[in-house]
């Protein structure tokens, strides 16, 4: 019968063994390693290699695949002082990964190496429950839910699309939602705007999302903007920091005014537009991709926009609208899968159709093209709802 | 016959219809063709003989200014109008 010590020496036999100075070498290198941590949260949340990714060694085997699927990737894996290490050396080998090495000497002789050390922002319990379904999805994970709530997306509209967008904005935890609207609650919104409620009807439409928003998510910070995005203010509320704008804006003069402020600003906008049945999306990432400009360069006449009095909208469309705005602005700030940056995504809700054209940067775009010709916010004149055209022309 | 997708802001123009069809070899010619039938659509798609910049139009899913422009050959893929949609609220 093996004792623990025979077990552990046969199996540091079978595996690569490096050195702290080694590996802090190899960490400085071009193509650094995955430093894969395996201690126990408690010893993880006092301190860790930077960088590392945190697997307790009892759930290794069963996270390892969905966290790394890339089985080459050069892997440093560490406990405290080099025995769960080479044990779990062991298994991630079984499991088919071929560049594996076991920190000798653990985070113990690292951090008496006088290395790099951090401490990681960890969840709380409380937040570790609330965002648990998050936390089991490898491209969330805790990484994912910190930056999320250490994120800032700026809602323009707490309407139709702002409301299912902010709302699960909200539960996802993105830390800071501002929202810019200047209406209050009316009791023809109610049929689609789902932040706001009956007893909300004639309060401000921002504080009403405010109050809902909160209610559902204590750990969101909502900054409310009780007015008209303007050429004359969306300087200073941008000012305020964003890392995505979701454009829910009822109105041409808001909708090139976002646009031409994020390309300035190099702001991301999820883009989401609806009228009856039909909506669209798509993701405007400032040089990367096309902006709103592109796709359409300059607003229709107001002749030629259809009348307010033509409108209507089916009470869920925004809700499909808005909920994808949702998710594409969650995949924009966690860095994650295919956008649809360059894609404009047609959705039709009496075919239940979902069809998708390509939109492509435009060199002689106004704003974002090779000479821009649009340098300064232009001011169009609102004519009604949908409709506008330059002050002047 | 090229399928031609209407939007729902010019819809009106051509007595509701989701989709019509139209002859045409290419863009332009399915163009004229539908506005020989549908007249209010010419001011919706053109502005001095050239599509307005403000509507745009998709050959298989692709915007045919990024192709030949209205002198694209349809080539029995269908076409989408679209012109700028504003409603959010």
């Amino acid at each position: 019968m093996a004792s623990y010590r025979d077990l552990l020496n046969r199996t540091k036999a079978e595996i690569e063994e490096i050195g702290t100075t080694d590996a802090r070498e190899r960490a400085a290198s071009s193509e650094p390693p995955l430093f894969l941590d395996v201690r126990e949260r408690e010893e993880w949340e006092e301190g860790a290699v930077p960088g590392a990714l945190h697997v307790p060694r009892g759930q290794l085997e069963s996270r390892i695949e969905g966290l790394l699927p890339d089985r080459s990737r050069e892997i440093v894996v560490y406990c405290s002082g080099g025995s769960r290490s080479a044990f779990a050396a062991k298994s991630l080998a079984e499991l088919g990964y071929e560049n594996v090495a076991s920190l000798t000497g653990g985070f113990t002789d690292w951090k008496r190496s006088g290395f790099d050390v951090e401490t990681p922002v960890t969840l709380t319990p409380p937040q570790r429950a609330r965002y648990s379904r998050h936390l089991l999805i490898p491209e969330v994970g805790e990484a994912g839910q910190q930056r999320l709530l250490a994120s800032r997306v700026l809602l323009i509209g707490a309407g139709g699309l702002g409301s299912p967008a902010s709302l699960y904005l909200a539960a996802a935890g993105v830390g800071t939602i501002g929202i810019v609207d200047a209406d209050v609650v009316d009791d023809s919104n109610l049929q689609r705007q789902i932040v706001h409620s009956t007893e909300r009807i004639g309060e401000a439409k921002v504080l009403s999302a405010k109050r809902t928003i909160e209610a559902l998510n204590p750990d969101v910070d909502v900054k409310t903007y009780e007015e008209r995005l303007t050429s004359e203010n969306i300087e200073r509320i941008l000012g305020d920091g964003w890392d995505v704008i979701i454009d829910g804006a009822d109105n041409f003069p808001t909708r090139y005014l976002v646009n031409d402020a994020s390309v300035w600003h190099d702001i991301p906008v999820v883009h989401g537009s609806i009228y009856r049945f039909e909506g669209q999306v798509t993701v405007f990432t400032p040089q990367a991709g096309p902006c709103y400009r592109c796709l359409f360069p300059t607003p229709p006449p107001p002749e030629l926009a259809p009348s307010c009095a033509e409108g209507g909208v089916l009470g869920v469309l925004p809700g499909i609208i808005g909920s994808l705005q949702a998710s594409e602005a969650l995949k924009v700030l966690l860095g994650i899968g295919d956008t649809l940056q360059g894609r404009l995504l047609l959705v039709d809700a009496l075919a239940t159709t979902f069809d998708e054209v390509s939109v492509e940067r435009d060199p002689a775009c106004p704003v974002c093209g090779e000479h821009p010709t649009i340098t300064e916010y232009i001011d169009y004149v609102e004519f009604c709802a949908g409709v506008g055209r330059p002050v002047g022309t | 016959m090229t399928a031609v997708r209407i939007p729902p802001t010019l819809r009106a123009e051509v007595g509701g219809e989701r989709q019509v069809e139209a002859h045409g070899e290419d863009v332009r010619g399915v163009l004229e063709n539908l506005i020989e039938r549908y007249p209010a659509l010419a001011l919706q798609l053109f502005e001095d003989g050239e599509l307005a910049p403000f509507v745009n139009v998709y050959l298989g899913g692709e915007d045919v200014r990024t192709l030949d422009g209205l002198e694209t050959t349809v080539n029995g893929k269908s076409l989408i109008l679209l012109p700028a949609m504003a409603g959010g609220s």
